[in-house]
């Protein structure tokens, strides 16, 4: 039994390695890939895949496979920054609202409220607010991302501040800070770190969406939701490879950071130890 | 009766962000709408009765109190894009946009819900791997790009459905038959559908198995009953609560999906509405599109809440405020 559970534990860490060693790939091809991404060539225009273009070219004679690689390396940039920094946010709230009733409500109420306009309107709300490109998204994103986050590592929070090690501490005359900072955050880390994996495929996804509408980054970018919303155009005449591969790549690149969060998750939940 | 009010506190919250976030924007409606060169050739008078008529000469709290209080008499303003009052934009939009999400929140909730069931019934065996599988895929494949793919392979390689629009194109509004009304709206539900129904299968699923670990549901197959009649006997009837729970909840997402469908679609709904209205900066319609789609996810829980204690008749006993 323990031999097959300590295969499965290194299948699983093997798994992750490989993903991440093929997300940082796909990084580094997208980092080189920016002049490609953006030069056009219009005695290829419109062609469809082939050995010199593998993922065809669009209507400017631009290479596919490069623009979709920058804009994935675009998405997935920004869909970190702003997933991490959301992730941030939870955690400050969730902390301050373990530490009084006051915050408790006060944070109770902003998570209400960020639920209670549906997403992706609020996105586009901010993104205006901010005059749309690249700091609408960003912004937008890290202010509508927190809350799921939040709750969870509030609920986490309120759960420990009734175990006897943390009374003894107030007994002990450590400020409210102090128990948090020394107590609460390292117990909280695990679930914070997996959260945060799991906020970067929402917010990925988010930023493409947004900019698909036409309120994200500006369309000289070659992010993923601008590829797609100009393969819009040329569906109709049949020209399916600038609609069909860059989503595919994204649907991809979504999947393994969903993955590699539900995996770290496994790792960090106790009861799974023995497993 | 405290949580209703404390809903219409937060729809409120919900329409002064809106107007904040909209006021704040540095983006002019006025040049985006009529143009710098016009602005130029107007006087000073007509640009401000230009900023009057459109509502922009008010911003601010007071700016917020005098929205606030056209809204509730009903009295939207101009839409700015459509040279309509706000109110027709919105009802013509509202009927194409509710047929759509109406029939695709049915649809997903539905199918949604049964195929979780049978996941969770079968935890660990291969129709629980599908099915989650296919919940996992839809929930990380973006709602615009099903549309694009269901566009491309029904729309343009089978020429099975229209590539767009909510009628045939050309047509007066009169001439257009139900029955073609349908016929373009198939592509757009059906990728509604799809987006929506991942999270209450996952949801469903994790219930289900639960349930059917549970002592009664032994006891009965101890007994001989048959499973199918254990999964509608105890297990459909354990898990309906969260679940349609969820489904009403999850209003804002089929509202937030049908924006992005429409768009690819081209479908004269409430959602391309707003997406043309906040290119276009035309603040009125955007920001009553706002309010609304705020009461109408309050409906939505609103709905569960209620619907809850009509299904659980112990909710009844326990208090007299929902």
């Amino acid at each position: 039994m323990k031999i097959r559970n300590g295969n499965r534990r290194k299948r699983i860490w093997l798994s992750l390695g490989l993903l991440l060693l093929l997300l940082v790939l796909l990084l580094a091809a997208g980092a080189v890939s920016e002049e490609n991404a953006l030069v056009s060539d219009f005695t290829q225009v419109n062609q469809p895949p082939s050995i010199e273009h593998i993922f065809g070219t669009d209507w400017l004679g631009r290479d596919m496979l490069a623009r979709t690689l920058r804009g994935l390396f675009l998405s997935i940039l920004l869909g970190a920054g702003t997933a991490a920094a959301s992730a941030g946010i939870a955690l400050i709230c969730g902390i301050l609202a373990a530490m009084s009733k006051w915050a408790d409500g006060v944070i109770l109420y902003l998570i209400d409220l960020v639920l209670g306009i549906p997403h992706l309107l609020l996105l586009i709300l901010i993104s205006l607010a901010l005059g749309r490109g690249f700091r609408g998204v960003a912004v937008g994103i890290l202010l509508t991302h927190w809350p799921s986050l939040a709750r969870v590592i509030r609920g986490e929070i309120l759960q420990l501040k009734e175990s006897p090690y943390i009374w003894t501490s107030q007994k002990l005359g450590k400020s409210r800070l102090w128990i948090a900072l020394h107590h609460m955050v390292p117990n909280v880390l695990p679930q914070f770190l997996t959260g945060m994996v799991l906020l970067f495929p929402h917010a990925i996804l988010h930023e493409s969406s947004v900019t698909f509408l036409g309120f994200g980054l500006s369309a000289e970018q070659p992010a993923i939701g601008i590829l797609l919303s100009e393969s819009m155009r040329y569906l109709i005449l049949g020209n399916w490879w600038p609609a069909l591969f860059p989503g595919i790549l994204l649907v991809a690149v979504v999947l393994s950071f969903q993955y590699i969060g539900e995996k770290l998750r496994l790792f960090a939940d106790p009861a799974g130890a023995h497993r | 009766m405290k949580s209703m009010v404390r809903g219409l506190l937060l729809v409120l919250s919900v329409c002064a962000v809106t107007f904040f976030l909209v006021s704040k924007s540095p983006i002019d409606p006025l040049q985006a709408n009529v143009g710098q060169a016009a602005l130029g050739a107007m006087s000073e008078e007509q640009i401000a009765q230009l900023e009057q008529y459109w509502g922009m000469d008010q911003t601010g709290i007071e700016g917020f109190l005098a929205w606030i209080k056209d809204l509730v008499r009903g009295r939207l303003g101009v839409s700015l894009l459509y040279r309509q009052p706000v109110t027709e934009v919105i009802g013509e939009r509202l009927k194409n946009s509710l047929f759509l999400m109406m029939s695709a929140w049915l649809i997903s909730g539905l199918l949604g819900f049964f195929l979780g069931g049978i996941a969770g019934a079968n935890a660990g065996k291969w129709q629980d791997k599908l099915i989650r599988g296919y919940a996992l895929l839809t929930a990380g494949t973006p709602a615009y790009w099903i549309g694009l793919l269901l566009l491309l392979v029904f729309g343009v390689w089978l020429g099975w459905f229209p590539i767009g629009f909510g009628a045939p194109i050309g047509a007066a509004a009169q001439e257009v038959t139900m029955l073609q009304r349908l016929h373009h709206a198939v592509l757009p539900t059906l990728a509604l559908s799809i987006t929506g129904t991942s999270s209450i299968v996952l949801h469903t699923r994790e219930k289900m198995a639960e349930v059917m670990g549970q002592d009664f549901v032994i006891y009965a197959l101890a007994r001989g009953e048959g499973k199918r009649k254990i999964l509608f006997d105890h297990g459909f009837r354990n898990i309906l609560l969260p679940a349609v729970t969820l489904q009403f909840a999850s209003v804002g997402e089929i509202l937030g999906g049908s924006i992005l469908i429409e768009q690819v679609f081209s479908y004269p709904g409430l959602g391309q509405a707003a997406v043309n209205a906040g290119l276009g900066s035309d603040f009125p319609l955007l920001m009553a599109i706002a309010a609304m789609s705020g009461l109408l996810i309050f409906c939505g829980n609103l709905t569960a809440n209620l619907l809850y204690r009509m299904i659980d008749p112990r909710m009844r006993r326990g208090g007299g405020a929902i």
